[in-house]
Formats: structure tokens, sequence, C-alpha cells
């Protein structure tokens, strides 16, 4: 009951956020000369696609790491799955000689948006909602297939604890990685080479008859799929599951005491926690335009892994928020620091190619040393407060500390 | 007295070579406080740890009503009404006071709220608490919360594994006081004590374990007035 009346103001607060942003990505459309920034050629919206696909997988670990205590590092390796999965099932049948050229051809024949146009239609319409649905399904296809490897390996290394799981997790990942890149798989995973031409973010921008683009979705479709998915894990984590993670993160014996099952809770943990990461997977390969194995090292883990520690581990809200701090610092804000600056005459110092990390590194720093628990802790952004409401001093979820 | 709640024949328990219970056997009664006592290492934890499926026994047999739950896992062993109030009281610390109640009656869905209102008026100083995290108790709340949590499970036999441990004196009486209140509601309970003064004034009956077996067993009152145990255990020979 109290859970819903929280709930809902957050629910709202989504809604408007998806609105913002269909209106802030069209508005140097409707009101021209707006500075560059609004241009969709602008690093905001770079910046603001990946972010929301990190955020996912930053809310997908922090379900694992923060609210389960299970320490896994694979990741990266649950995305390689997505991003190979989604791009294997919608490459459209006819670019797939193309693409597979040097294996002559691709095992699997057939796409899912061909087979959702073969009786939609391929045009107007029906090929937008073909399009729409046969992208849907793949990326959940994607989750599953990144569940169902979850599934499988949960088996030998859900009975390891702490540093062992993540060092098996992370060894798991790297496994992948090379495995996608080993040639004998080429008419499945094209090699090591790239495989491209499936739909992306921009496949679903409305266009006209010539292809002038009239509604810009690009930016849409990535925070409309992401916040319905941390909504989902929003709500898995104030069920009663939720609180069995979080029981057995606070103590496994006392949670085993009181009847629940620690295997089987743990395995459900992290066979949807790396659901969610191959639905981010999905959409990073749909953000960067192909899926190469290469992309997705420890490196990306240990990113998403900072991201979460930034924000908070146990905080779905700080996850996010970190997600967007970090990637806009990374990807955006410091960008000047890299290229050589000049006042006048004046050269300012330092600044040089690689420069940017240098800052980077001193600003994470300082972040772990001042919020030693990350921006968030472990409490959540309450929205009902955002909106002005009061507690309730009886049912307010208020901690005291 | 009622019928026999938990059978316990010729139990063994032991960790990698090292025997912890070299054959205990013992007897609860429906309606009953039993209490074990004994010395640190004498076996008492790993007995209600392996009643309820948290180890696993090497021999003997474990029977609660007429069901053989030898080696069950604690899943199914708790589904059953058996419920332990784990030693160190071991309270979710980041959870708040009421979704550690409610973990407590993780394997039922229904009436909860009944309950929590049950809880609530044993231990009125968690109500205040409701919302307040696990771990920012006291100790003595901390016990309460974990009697709460157990009585959560509604179990037919409350297991208590040391609820006295590193509390004061007035918060033991009034923990004590608790079970005793328990007790009168009709739940059965077997509880573990180092304090056996305390333990053998609450229980029916009572049995000593040393080494990792029974040595002697009587009524509360036979055990007080025993020399051997008021030496032993009570720490005073007059």
């Amino acid at each position: 009951m109290k859970k819903n009346k929280n709930i809902l103001p957050a629910l709202f607060g989504v809604a408007a956020l998806l609105i913002f942003i269909i209106l802030l990505e069209n508005i140097s459309a409707i009101i021209p000369g707006l500075p560059q920034v609004f241009q969709p050629t602008s690093p905001l919206f770079t910046v603001l696609k990946k972010a929301a696909v990190y955020s996912l997988v930053a809310v997908s670990m922090n379900l694992l790491n923060g609210f389960t205590g299970l320490f896994s590092l694979g990741q990266a390796g649950f995305m390689l799955l997505g991003a190979y999965t989604y791009a294997i099932l919608t490459v459209p049948a006819s670019q797939k000689d193309q693409v597979y050229y040097l294996f002559g051809g691709c095992a699997f024949k057939f796409s899912i948006v061909d087979l959702f146009q073969s009786f939609l239609g391929s045009s107007g319409a029906g090929g937008a909602a073909a399009m729409v649905l046969g992208c849907l399904l793949s990326i959940i296809l994607a989750g599953c297939m990144a569940g169902f490897f979850a599934y499988l390996i949960g088996f030998p290394v859900l009975r390891l604890k702490s540093d062992y799981l993540a060092i098996a997790t992370l060894g798991f990942a790297e496994i992948l990685r090379a495995i996608f890149q080993w040639q004998k798989l080429g008419p499945i995973t094209n090699g090591a080479n790239m495989i491209k031409g499936f739909p992306t973010f921009s496949s679903f921008n409305i266009t006209d008859a010539n292809g002038n683009v009239l509604v810009r979705l690009s930016t849409f479709v990535p925070f409309f799929i992401t916040s319905l998915c941390i909504v989902l894990i929003v709500l898995l984590i104030r069920s009663s599951y939720g609180r069995a993670f979080q029981s057995i993160r606070d103590d496994e014996v006392a949670s085993e005491a009181m009847g629940i099952g620690l295997f089987k809770h743990k395995m459900l943990s992290f066979v949807i926690s790396s659901f969610f990461a191959g639905v981010g997977g999905a959409l990073f390969a749909m953000y960067v335009a192909n899926a190469q194995a290469k992309a997705f090292t420890s490196t990306m883990t240990y990113e998403i892994l900072l991201i979460v520690v930034i924000g908070g581990i146990g905080s779905v809200s700080g996850s996010v928020l970190a997600t967007f701090l970090y990637v806009a610092c990374s990807e955006w804000w410091l960008r000047f620091l890299d290229s050589e600056m000049f006042i006048g005459s004046f050269k300012v110092p330092l600044l040089r190619n690689g420069f940017r990390m240098v800052v980077f590194s001193i600003v994470i720093m300082v972040i772990v040393l001042f919020f030693s628990r990350g921006i968030m802790g472990n409490r959540e952004i309450d929205f009902g407060r955002l909106l002005g409401k009061k507690r309730n001093v009886e049912t307010g979820k208020k901690k005291v500390g | 007295m009622g019928e026999e709640v938990l059978q316990i024949s010729d139990l063994q328990v032991s960790y990698g070579g090292i025997e912890a219970v070299r054959g205990i056997s013992l007897t609860v009664r429906a309606g009953e406080i039993v209490t074990l006592i004994g010395a640190n290492g004498a076996g008492k934890s790993s007995t209600l740890r392996t009643v309820s499926g948290l180890v696993k026994p090497k021999g003997g047999k474990v029977v609660f009503e007429g069901e053989d739950i030898t080696g069950k896992d604690s899943t199914y062993i708790v589904s059953k009404g058996l419920m332990m109030v784990p030693e160190g009281r071991r309270i979710f610390p980041n959870l708040t006071v009421l979704e550690n109640l409610k973990i407590g009656a993780y394997l039922r869905k229904d009436e909860l709220e009944k309950d929590i209102e049950m809880v609530y008026g044993y231990f009125p100083r968690l109500k205040e608490r409701s919302w307040q995290e696990g771990g920012t108790l006291s100790g003595g709340e901390q016990q309460m919360l974990a009697v709460g949590r157990a009585l959560m499970g509604r179990p037919k036999l409350l297991m208590m594994d040391e609820p006295s441990l590193g509390l004061a004196p007035i918060v033991v009486q009034g923990i004590f006081e608790i079970i005793r209140q328990i007790h009168e509601a009709g739940t059965t309970v077997l509880l573990i004590e180092q304090n056996a003064n305390m333990a053998l004034h609450v229980a029916d009956r009572a049995y000593v374990i040393e080494n990792g077996k029974i040595s002697m067993e009587g009524t509360g009152r036979e055990l007080l007035e025993d020399e051997k145990v008021r030496a032993a255990y009570l720490g005073s020979v007059e």
C-alpha cells in the first residue's frame, strides 16, 4: 500500500522526462536559430544516448552487487551476448551476404524484422510497425540469451564467494570475448569483424517518403527502453524477492535460517541482472551501430563498476545520476582539455591530448574521498518530496540514521 | 504434557573431522519450554543449527511432528513451522525494522498485517522504530527484532540460540519475560543458554550438554537444585 504512494510520483517523473526528451530532440526543428548545443549533431545527444544505455547496465550491475551482495564482474560478457544476439537477429536478410562476405554469408538466413514485414508489409505504417516490433522482440531475445548463459554458468560460479566470484565471472566474460572473435564461428559471429547494417536508434526517426526526418526519436528510444527496464528492476527490488536479495546481502546465515533458499535467490538475481545487461548490450550495439567483440573488454566492466561505486552501491537513482555525470564528463565537458588552447598569443599550459583523463581521474578521486559511500549512499531520490509533498510521520520512509 | 513435537535421536555433527556433537538425544513436547545449557563449545549451537537445516548431520535422526526432517534444507524446515533465532541476533542491518519482520514471514503471504501487529504488541519499542534501519538499533532492540522476526514465521516450535548473549541483565530479564509470554500464548520453545540461572528458572525441562553429549536431564527445578550443576553453571557452591 505504502509503496505505491512512493512509486506513483516516480512514474510521473519518468513520463515527464520522456516527453521532455522528445521535445529537446526536436526543438531545433521547431525553433530555428538555437545555439549549436540543441542541434541533433551536438555532443549533448551523444551523451544522452550513451548515458541512457550505460545507466541500464549500471542499474543491472547494482541489482547484483549492491542489492544481492554478489560481486560479479561479468557485465561486459553479458552485454556482448546481448549485442551479438540483437545484431545477428536483425541484420536484414538482403544485407547478410554483404556483411558476412568473408564467410560466404550468414548461418542464420532470416531476420526478425523481415519476418514481421512479411505479414505487416514493408512500407508505410506496416513497415514501421514491423521494424518496431521486430527490434523490440530481438532486444528481449538478446536479454534472454544473456540470461540463459547466466543460468548455465551460475551453477558453478554462484557457489563461490566475493573475490572468487568476481574472478570467475571476469574470466567468463574474457573467454566469451575470445570465442566470439574465433574465425571458425565466422558464419555466425562474423569472426573478428564487426556486424553492421542492423536497425539503430536513428532507424526509429519518423521520416517522409524522401527520407527527410519529420520527428526525431533516436534519443527517445534508448530512454524509453532504459526507463521501462529500470522501473521493472525497481519494482523487483521493492517486492518480497527484492527484500530476500537484500537479506542475503546483509547476512547469508540469517536469511537461510528464515527459510530463504540461498542458491535459488542468488541464481534468480544473477539471471535477471544478466538479462538486463543483455538488453543493455543490444542498446549499446544500436548506439555504436555495430557489434564487435573487441569493444566489450573488462575495461567496460570497470567503467560500469566505477559508475556504480560513484553513484552509491545499493542506490538505483545514484547509479542513474552517476552514469549521466560520468558520461557527460568523459565524453563532453572535459573534452576541451584535450585540445591546445590559445588566449591571444598565450598558450594555456598543460592542455594537450590525454590531459582530460588526468583531470578526470582527479575528479573521481575527489568524489570518492568526499563521498566515501558514493553520491547517494544507499538512499534513493524521493520523487514525492521533489514534487513538494510532505512526508507523513507515521508512514514516511525517511530513515533515521 | 502434550505430545512429542521434536525428537532428536543419537545426533552426530562434525566439522571436518572435529566432532562437535557426539550422539545427542532429546525430546521436546508440545507446550513446553525446554532448555539446553552447557559451556562454550559443548555442542549446543551445533545441535540447533543441525535441526534447522543449516548444517548437515553426520548421523542420527531428527523427527518433527512425526516427520523425519534429517538433512532437509532450511526452506523446507522453516515451512514446517520450525523457526530459529540465530546466535548473535543476526538481524539485517540495512533493512528497516518492518522489512526485517517481513523477511521472517517470507515463506507465506497471508495475514502479514495481523502478525506484524502481534509482534508490535509484544515489542512496542519496535513499532516506534518501524522505519529505522536494523543496524541502528541497540543490542536489546536487535534481540527483540530477532525474536519478532522469528515469530513472523508462526513457529510451532521456536528455537532460540543464546538470546541473552551480550545484553545487560535488565534487558535479559525483559527478553525472558517475553519468552514466557510467547510460551503462554501457545508456542513451544527450545532455548539454548549459557545464562543457566535464567534459563532454568523459565524452563519446564532442561538438558545439560558436555563435550557433545547429554550429561544430565531433569526439570528446571531439579537441575537448579543439583550440586554439580550449581558448581559448574551457576557459580555458587553453598
